[in-house]
């Protein structure tokens, strides 16, 4: 008998450590939601799956989860949402600071900060998840709607975000990214990928944002010098929403109607693409502006390749400074691929989709635009995307599949 | 294993009949276990009601520059294991061994009026140091863990001594992380050599007595709003140190905002705000550009901040609901007398 104990007690012990017990942890939406989900988000283990039942959690504070390999999965975008528009405290709805975590199938609303905030939270997938600010594009939105920040292997697929005051999918200072099959609108950037290596950004619907899709580099940050980004298949059309981010934020810098935005970045490649319909410009590749204290950052693009894309009416309503001069120089509309011209034929812009593009001639990347020298440029050379795809680890993949 | 149950059953004999009982020593079961215990009362720091009565073996101390919470009054003990002993770092961090305790107890009403709300505790484990916050019942007989944080209705009174009725956050187990984080780790905040207090110096002793001191005094930290303790910017940056610096260094949880507000970060370097723009702020910008504008508190983010009580906005981001009105008026001497470039 003695034996038989001390042998179940092992097999538990084993047992506690496996995924063998992992288990569902429903969670009734109604009252008293905010307690019994942080609860719940406290006391699961690896391997549990946190179930939000159909319904409405109306939550008074952020949430957040730091237990390792969670899965919280509610019951459909529509039906499972967390709305955070009694918040009382907190810079995000949801923040997530474990590994291996999958969020799935539920919404959050009106957070005051950013919606969902993972923070050195390795390999995680966002899936089927909508973020939205129900009162349409404002000023008094939260920053971002899906924010993963310095982590290795982040998967964001088949999202929607609306109405974020900076980016609606915004992953910083992190590394090996996909961003697909997700669709953002009425944020003032509607995908930004900003101090990262390594990112694949494609099949994504960016429209009605103030800039569809962006790929920046700032200084004084802990990860910077941005590079290995692709962005292509994505429909990037209309994106026509007056900026209205905080001032003070680089993205309150991004002219209204502005397609793909390339700033201070190397290795990029933007191909496959369908523009329209984005009155600034379909592509700008412009340096940092700002003056920075910081000997190791890097201002300048370099490198960036341009093939295959398709580029729609565009041009016609440039809203950046100097851009109504530059659209009656050049016949009415600005050209669909604007580049700032530093670093001249060294900084390996190249384009082969034969659309007109337009260099600003300058030699800083500060240079104020009065002294601009534009002119049509030649990008020629090999345009071909040569980068390696990015790929997650086949545990990511299969948690949506 | 039966003597020794005999010899504990003895021993609680012994405290029965004593005229003067002594108090229970400290569940160090408690404090080093797995698991969470549902109960303060389990670890045997505090005797009778409330937290009037803490265990001998705990050691008071103070911060000349504490975190803002509210008004509210706080209460703070460590606890050391029987023989071991902490260490005070040459930078004047102390390391506590396993099994060490920080009971640092959240309350209103000052001396024999302070009444607990709170009490959190972090244990230092062979895992690592585990935070938990308890919520005192409303007879103080014993407080409660509460895993998941929880509001309570409170009213605090002002430094002006005017009464007002807030929200109060018991942050719940996450939380106590995110201010208690570096890296993948959870450490004490508040225990800086240069930064700590005494009420007396045979507390004081008592500590040292207790602790491996560094071979070089350290000179200790001005006190935020005593002038007399030092000037200006030193002040100022002893209250940035303990209000934000446990996110804003680089292995905190604001790392991603290359904003860092450690007392050691020198005056010039843009980490510590001067013109330094903002990543992620969204709406915590107020439209201004820059975390620090020399000499212009009015167009400084970081006064913005910490003026406002507005989640998405206020910093920090938990732990108050009210504006740190003293605080705020340091902070914007200081950034009005620094030369703008």
């Amino acid at each position: 008998m003695k034996r038989n104990f001390a042998a179940i007690v092992a097999l538990m012990a084993c047992a506690a450590t496996s995924p063998l017990m992992a288990k569902d942890i429903p969670v009734a939406a109604g009252a008293g939601a905010q307690e019994r989900l942080q609860e719940a988000l406290i006391l699961a283990q690896p391997g549990d799956v946190v179930m939000l039942a159909e319904g409405r959690f109306e939550l008074t504070d952020g949430l957040s989860l730091d237990v390792a390999g969670v899965t919280v999965k509610g019951a459909g975008p529509t039906k499972s949402v967390l709305n955070f528009a009694g918040q009382l405290a907190a810079g995000e709805g949801l923040l997530v600071t474990s590994d291996n975590v999958v969020l799935r199938d539920f919404a959050v609303e009106d957070s005051k900060g950013d919606a969902i905030k993972s923070k050195g939270a390795d390999n995680i997938v966002y899936h089927n998840i909508r973020v939205e600010w129900t009162g349409g594009p404002k000023e008094t939105n939260g920053a971002y709607g899906i924010y993963p920040v310095e982590s290795e292997n982040v998967l964001i697929d088949s999202v929607l975000v609306i109405g974020a005051s900076d980016a609606g999918i915004y992953v910083g200072q992190s590394r090996n990214i996909i961003v697909r099959d997700s669709i953002a609108r009425f944020n003032v950037a509607g995908i930004e990928i900003e101090n990262c290596f390594n990112a694949d950004v494609h099949d994504n619907i960016a429209t009605k944002n103030t800039g569809g899709i962006l790929v920046f580099d700032l200084p004084n940050l802990p990860q910077q010098g941005g590079h290995n980004v692709r962005v292509f298949d994505n429909v990037v059309v209309e994106n026509d929403t007056p900026n209205f981010a905080p001032k003070g934020n680089i993205v309150a810098s991004v002219p209204a109607g502005t397609g793909v935005m390339v700033m201070a970045n190397r290795d990029i490649e933007i191909f496959e693409n369908v523009f329209d319909g984005n009155g600034s410009s379909n592509i700008m590749i412009i340096g940092y502006r700002q003056p920075f204290d910081d000997a190791k950052y890097q201002p300048m693009v370099r490198n960036v390749r341009i093939s295959d894309n398709v580029h729609g009416k565009t041009g016609f309503a440039p809203k950046f400074d100097g851009g109504d001069m530059l659209a009656a120089a050049f016949g009415g509309t600005v050209p669909p691929i604007i580049w700032d011209g530093v670093g001249g034929a060294d900084a390996g812009i190249v384009s082969s989709d034969g659309v007109p593009a337009l260099s600003l001639g300058m030699t800083r990347p500060d240079q104020p635009m009065e002294s601009a020298q534009p002119s049509l440029a030649k990008l020629d050379g090999n345009a071909a995307p040569k980068l390696p795809q990015i790929v997650m680890p086949e545990a990511m993949e299969a948690a949506i599949r | 294993m039966r003597a020794l149950r005999v010899a504990l059953a003895l021993a609680c004999v012994a405290t029965l009949t004593s005229a003067h009982p002594a108090p229970p020593l400290v569940n160090d079961d408690a404090i080093t276990a797995p698991g969470l215990p549902r109960a303060l009362s389990e670890y045997r720091f505090f005797t009778g009601t409330g937290t009037a009565s803490p265990s001998p073996q705990l050691i008071g101390y103070g911060l000349r520059s504490p975190l803002f919470s509210d008004y509210t009054e706080k209460q703070r003990f460590v606890y050391l294991p029987a023989g071991q002993r902490a260490t005070v770092r040459d930078n004047g961090e102390v390391a506590f061994p396993q099994g060490a305790a920080i009971i640092k107890t959240f309350g209103v009403g000052q001396g024999a009026g302070f009444r607990p709300i709170e009490t959190r505790v972090l244990l230092h484990r062979a895992s690592g140091w585990e935070a938990l916050p308890y919520v005192w019942n409303a007879d103080g007989s014993d407080a409660a863990l509460k895993v998941a944080g929880t509001r309570l209705a409170l009213t605090v009174s002002r430094t002006s001594g005017a009464a007002v009725d807030i929200s109060y956050a018991v942050p719940n187990k996450n939380q106590c992380k995110e201010c208690h984080q570096s890296g993948s780790q959870i450490v004490p905040i508040g225990p800086v050599w240069m930064n700590m207090a005494f009420a007396d110096p045979e507390t004081e002793t008592r500590f040292i007595s207790r602790a491996t001191m560094p071979g070089t005094a350290l000179a200790k930290w001005p006190v935020w709003d005593d002038p007399k303790s030092g000037p200006l910017a030193v002040r100022a940056r002893a209250y940035l140190h303990s209000n934000c610096a446990h996110c804003h260094n680089p292995a905190g949880s604001a790392s991603n905002s290359g904003l860092y507000l450690s007392y050691s970060v020198a005056d010039a370097d843009t980490a510590l705000g001067p013109y330094k723009r903002p990543v992620a702020a969204g709406r915590g910008s107020g439209g201004h550009d820059f975390a620090i504008a020399p000499g212009a508190p009015e167009r400084s983010i970081m006064v913005h901040r910490m003026n406002s009580t507005e989640p998405g906005v206020a910093m920090p981001e938990v732990g108050r609901s009210l504006v740190h009105d003293e605080g705020v008026a340091l902070i914007r001497s200081w950034i009005a007398s620094l030369p703008a470039k």
